[in-house]
């Protein structure tokens, strides 16, 4: 590639792989400077090559591809190869990754500063950061495969940080576990893809579907829903989403960069990647909208009765990845990644800024000994400010514009639809709901440092005794030796520059009824909507079926473009920010003009409350109907009945039967050599005489 | 013509080591510095094969054919091929790390030991090069007597029984084997592996093709026992719990599977076809079986056995479903299962010396007393889960999707093994190193890593990780030879595969940087 002007993608993951390397070998010996030097270094220059790519970037009708000489993994007919992708759509999430990547990075050197193990810390984050830009990069299932197990792996890792603490193991151990069985679908959807296709690249296959416009349905259905199921477990959505929240117990950082900005939004990238087969299947889209929707909904509703900050995050996170998930099967593709992108903004800032909030009272999570916090932290209330009214859909907040585009488009779109559509509608209410009643807790009203002892609510009694009873931390109280303190700058700046974002990052995308352009879905369309010619393009390009592949796509030009209706949309906009103001109205209500009315209101809902405290008792439904016979059949049938009973039985008649054979064996067990030697010669003399006289056998 | 020599001497040097070994002196560490020497020229001897073979050309290599006894015919008949070569790389590149890791645990008997353990390197090197059926059948003897001694001399708790088990599991269906052998011979007049490939492929009527299904059965069962194939899997969890870990970890597996693929593959593929839905049943079973076990299991070496059953299964899949894909992934699998299963067993060693404890539930909290230890397990944990960029992945994901087509039921259940593995070494992971410590971790005894066992550890770690990423290095010559073996595969919807990386193929696909900016292409569609 000496003449061409190559991107030299290949280098924006290798440099975080190289500090993962220095970290994780050298790291143990080095001081702390050296240490977040490397890994900060090897964050920034990605992103300041990412960067350089994008000013340079102008359009770019078909995907680049930059490909190797020499595959990973050739056997038979298939190949794949570490073949990188660049388009549109990969621009936007380099830019995501490394971008909030690197804030998150600056963040953790001071919030992790007094930490053991600060080595390893960097070390894992800058491993994720190798696996989640190769997983974007990928041009094939394959390597998105290695990004997606890597990411899962990193995860695994970080969340188990704490590793002495048995809550911190069982739930980094618990999210691969469920990973894998997203993973399952993941393998299995590559498996038909190869019997189809015979490859794994995206040009390749999204080339094939173009040229075939009569595959409809069937085994494209199949991949669709094998590959949903993936994207169900990386992305935490049902019924897969039980191990988010437990996640939390990986250092907060982590908690913004892989479990809220990142990583769990790459089931969304993958679908969008993807597109082209999702088009093909109605069903699948269909389901993946009822999935995104109920998600949401379910999510949000266990969001309004958690205590602990970062579970109402882990919640919220849930709940937003299900309007991604809604806008990718209203085919809203664009929209999916709009929304990903701003609520990587907003909800890395509330992990960030929640964080800072634990900073400051020293290890204090549990919002019932927050209160009254605005003055003592002003940045972070600030910043987070900012954040609570983008997630919650006001406008002019980057939350508002993304949310909108996904409500309206599901309104039209014919895979999801009005019910749908209304489902979403009341989720923005109630996310409005509880992020305004996580500020009133953190921020507002008097300082509750020690208030929970004496007069606690009834319902935080057992909301305690659950949290204590199950995984999670034990509520003892921090005694912080000092009064509630502003964070260092070091975390302080990528609190604002979030902040900022979280404003404005949705003016990159205001819809032309709201007197914008929608740039950011133009910018897209080509790797969305018109990669169908691109890829049609490139298939072309490589003089196959030329005049087939434009048939096809003269076939393939949507039917009837969804209409988009300008006042139409002005009212929905309008309903959503109604929704809005009623879910802070109502925490207003609650949580500062009548304290005590929650209470009440608890009082006379219990099973409701009690339902939603225990999270639908999704847990222990999975514990009783799956892990537990699971394990009792493994220990009692198999082992018990089928090995030690069957299989060491037989070997034991055999063993017994033969008694006069053990008395020689004993003989061969004397370690003797001259009896060793003996036998041999017997035994060869034996086959001798077999051969030589005998073949009576047949 | 040392070009025809060579195998005689990779496969006879560790023989020769032994018997020198016999002679030395019982007196510090000198007959395990000899064995170490020994055992890297070994080594060095089959890595100088590999750089020697000629990776384009099919049949085998450095091949030496001369008679050695008139009646029966017996052939002194070695050859390589690129079934063979990575397995016997294996096994030199296991020997060296087996006297490392015996190191210090074989103190007493250390002469006995290191005899036998030369002489069993001996005969599982000549199973892989030798292509006369009665010279491998001496071969196959020989690597089941030391092993069975050594198991009786060094078990732990109950070696003599765990040592007449694998006695009674191996040595019996050899006899079956023998049999077989002896029934070809009967009719052909000839052991000779290449000669008894020509007579039976060309259908030349000297056996009905039910005799044959007999003799391939004959042969299916006593290779079957050697990897094991559930339900013969007897043995194995005693034999790993008993002997020493330099022997336990080259028992399993390799020796059985290269077997079956040469041999009933090789002589009997009309027959291998008939019997495939049997062992494909079997393998897959295997896979979901051993990891239940696994999952339940108390005791870490046994634990390891049923990993390496569950592991194993993914090798006799991908053996029995014939696409070449499959087959690749199964030779490739038998590889790293030498390799994962070596280094797991060595792992756990570790721990056992340390501690002196078996039971799972009685450690934790090692990773802050032992970090390098603690990574290594979890490097070699996530080989066997199958993580990308390790080897175990490559493996299994060829196995998986070579063999998807014809069986997608199977296929499908056989990938709820790639969940279940994750779950029971993440579990075994968590107890022994995360959490509280618990009482047996006593600070006198838990010290991290020592520079032998690093240099043991280290050479596993970096070759899962190569073997991950390089995949082509090693497949070609895998690729070559089973070509002979698969059949075709079934037509796709994609036209041809997008052509290899030229320059010219990148200049159309990526933009050009007409003023410095992206533009779009030119080619447009013209409709």
């Amino acid at each position: 590639m000496n003449d061409l002007p190559s991107l030299h993608l290949w280098l924006i993951p290798l440099l975080p792989c190289l500090g993962f390397l220095l970290n994780g070998l050298l790291g143990r010996r080095m001081p702390k400077k050296l240490i977040s030097a490397i890994a900060l270094l090897c964050t920034a220059l990605p992103l300041a090559q990412v960067a350089w790519i994008a000013s340079r970037f102008h359009s770019l009708s078909v995907p680049y591809i930059e490909r190797f000489a020499t595959p990973w993994i050739a056997a038979g007919a298939f190949r794949a190869g570490f073949d990188l992708v660049f388009d549109q759509l990969t621009l936007v999430m380099l830019l995501v990754v490394t971008g909030v990547g690197f804030l998150i990075h600056v963040y953790s050197v001071g919030y992790m500063a007094e930490e053991e193990g600060y080595w390893r810390f960097f070390a894992y984050l800058n491993l994720f950061m190798f696996f989640m830009l190769t997983l974007v990069l990928a041009e094939n299932f394959l390597l998105m495969f290695v990004g997606w197990e890597g990411v899962g792996l990193a995860s695994y890792l970080l969340i188990g940080f704490y590793f002495k603490r048995k809550s911190a193991a069982d739930a980094g151990k618990k999210a691969f576990i469920v990973n894998r069985i997203g993973d399952f679908g993941f393998l299995l959807a590559m498996f038909l893809m190869i019997s189809h296709f015979g490859s794994l690249s995206f040009s390749n296959i999204f080339a094939a579907i173009a040229r075939h416009p009569e595959i409809q349905g069937g085994f494209v259905t199949a991949i669709a829903l094998l590959l949903l199921l993936g994207a169900v477990g990386k992305s935490a959505q049902i019924p897969l989403y039980v191990w988010l929240p437990d996640a939390m117990e990986g250092p907060t950082p982590v908690s913004a960069l892989i479990h809220a900005a990142t990583m769990v939004t790459a089931g969304v990238y993958m679908i969008v990647r993807a597109h082209i087969l999702f088009e093909r299947s109605p069903f699948a889209l269909g389901v993946v909208a009822i999935i995104g929707a109920a998600t949401a909904i379910l999510a949000a509703t266990i969001a309004v009765v958690q205590n602990d900050i970062k579970r109402v995050l882990a919640y919220s996170t849930v709940s937003q990845l299900g309007y991604m998930f809604l806008a990718c099967g209203a085919a809203a593709f664009s929209a999916a990644i709009f929304h990903l992108v701003t609520h990587a903004f907003f909800k890395g800032l509330l992990f960030l800024a929640a964080g800072s909030v634990i900073h400051a009272l020293g290890g204090e999570q549990d919002m019932r000994r927050m209160g009254g916090l605005r003055k003592a932290v002003p940045v972070t209330f600030w910043t987070m400010t900012a954040a609570v009214f983008a997630i919650s859909g006001l406008p002019p907040f980057s939350g508002f514009f993304s949310k909108d585009a996904i409500l309206y488009q599901s309104y039209l779109s014919p895979t999801a639809g009005h019910a749908l559509w209304l489902v979403g509608l009341i989720t923005a209410a109630i996310t409005a709901f509880y992020m305004f009643r996580l500020w009133y807790m953190t921020f507002f009203g008097h300082s509750r440092a020690h208030a929970l002892e004496e007069a606690v609510p009834e319902h935080a009694i057992e909301a305690h005794a659950v949290e204590t009873h199950g995984a999670a931390q034990p509520l003892a109280p921090v005694h912080a030796a000092h009064a509630p303190h502003e964070s260092p700058w070091i975390m302080l700046v990528p609190l604002i520059l979030l902040g900022v974002l979280s404003v404005a990052g949705g003016w990159i995308g205001i819809p032309q009824a709201l007197g914008g352009h929608d740039q950011f879905a133009r910018f897209l369309d080509p790797a969305l909507s018109g990669r169908r010619h691109s890829f049609e393009e490139l298939s072309i390009q490589m003089n196959v079926e030329g005049p087939a592949a434009a048939a096809a796509a003269s076939a393939m030009q949507p039917s009837v473009p969804p209409t988009r209706n300008p006042s139409q949309e002005r009212l929905f906009s309008l309903l959503s920010v109604i929704a809005a103001l009623s879910g802070w109205f109502f925490a207003d209500l609650f949580y500062r003009r009548k304290p005590g009315l929650a209470g009440r209101w608890v009082e006379n809902a219990r099973g409701v409350y009690s339902l939603l405290v225990h999270k639908y008792w999704i847990d222990e439904l999975y514990s009783a109907v799956i892990v537990k016979p699971t394990l009792w059949s493994s220990r009692y049938l198999l082992r018990g009945a089928v090995d030690r009973g069957i299989i060491d039985g037989g070997g034991q008649l055999a063993a017994g039967s033969a008694r006069g054979l053990g008395a020689l064996v004993q003989r061969v067990q004397s370690g003797n050599i001259r009896s060793y030697a003996g036998w041999l010669a017997i035994g060869a003399a034996a086959m001798l005489l077999l051969a030589h006289f005998g073949f009576v056998l047949h | 013509m040392l070009n025809h020599s060579i195998l005689t001497i990779v496969t006879f040097l560790p023989a020769a080591g032994a018997i020198i070994v016999a002679l030395l002196p019982r007196r510090g560490r000198v007959i395990q510095w000899f064995s170490l020497l020994v055992t890297l020229a070994f080594f060095l001897l089959t890595i100088r094969l590999a750089l020697q073979f000629a990776y384009g050309q099919a049949g085998f290599q450095f091949e030496i054919d001369r008679a050695w006894i008139a009646t029966p015919h017996i052939q002194y008949h070695l050859g390589l091929d690129g079934l063979s070569l990575w397995l016997l790389v294996l096994t030199g590149f296991l020997a060296p790390i087996g006297v490392l890791t015996s190191w210090r645990v074989i103190d007493h008997h250390a002469k006995e030991f290191y005899f036998y353990f030369l002489l069993q390197q001996t005969a599982m090197a000549g199973i892989f090069v030798a292509l006369d059926l009665f010279l491998f059948y001496a071969f196959w003897e020989l690597s089941l007597v030391p092993m069975a001694i050594l198991i009786a001399m060094f078990g732990r708790k109950r070696g003599s029984a765990a040592a007449l088990k694998f006695f009674l599991y191996t040595f019996l269906p050899s006899a079956l084997f023998l049999a077989g052998i002896l029934w070809l011979y009967g009719r052909t007049g000839t052991f000779d592996f290449v000669a008894l490939q020509g007579i039976l492929s060309g259908g030349s009527g000297l056996f009905s093709s039910q005799a044959l299904l007999w003799i391939s059965l004959a042969f299916l069962i006593a290779f079957a026992v050697k990897v094991p194939v559930f339900p013969l899997h007897g043995w194995l969890s005693d034999t790993f719990s008993e002997a020493p870990t330099a022997m336990a970890m080259v028992v399993a597996g390799k020796l059985g599977l290269y077997s079956i693929l040469r041999f009933n593959l090789g002589l009997f593929p009309a027959q291998s076809r008939r019997e495939a839905p049997w062992m494909i049943a079997l393998a897959v079973i295997g896979i979901l079986y051993g990891a239940l076990l696994a999952l339940v299991e108390r005791e870490m070496k046994r634990l390891a056995a049923y990993a390496a059953v569950s592991g194993l299964g993914f090798c006799v899949l991908g053996i029995f479903c014939f696409s070449l894909t499959g087959l690749d992934g199964a030779v490739y699998q038998t590889v790293n299962e030498g390799i994962i299963g070596a280094a797991l067993l060595i792992l756990f060693g570790f721990v056992y010396e340390r501690f002196g404890s078996d039971e799972i539930a009685t450690y934790g909290g090692l990773a802050a007393r032992l970090p390098r230890l603690a990574t290594f397990f979890v490097i070699t944990a996530l080989a066997l889960v199958g993580l990308p960029l390790l080897n175990g992945f490559v493996g299994e994901f060829l196995v998986l999707s070579g063999s998807f087509p014809g069986h997608t039921g199977w296929v499908t259940a056989a990938t709820v093994g790639v969940i279940l593995s994750a779950c029971y070494m993440l579990h075994v992971t968590q107890r022994l190193f995360y959490q509280r410590e618990t009482a047996i971790v006593r600070p006198e005894s838990a010290s991290d890593l020592n520079v032998r066992e690093h240099l043991t550890i280290w050479p596993l770690a970096l070759v899962m990780l190569a073997m991950g990423v390089a995949v082509p290095v090693w497949m070609r010559a895998i690729d070559g030879a089973m070509r002979q073996y698969a059949q075709p595969a079934a037509a796709v919807l994609t036209s041809p595969p997008l052509p290899p990386a030229s320059p010219n193929a990148v200049r159309k696909e990526s933009a050009r940087a007409g003023d410095g900016r992206f533009e779009a292409a030119p080619l447009a569609v013209k409709r």
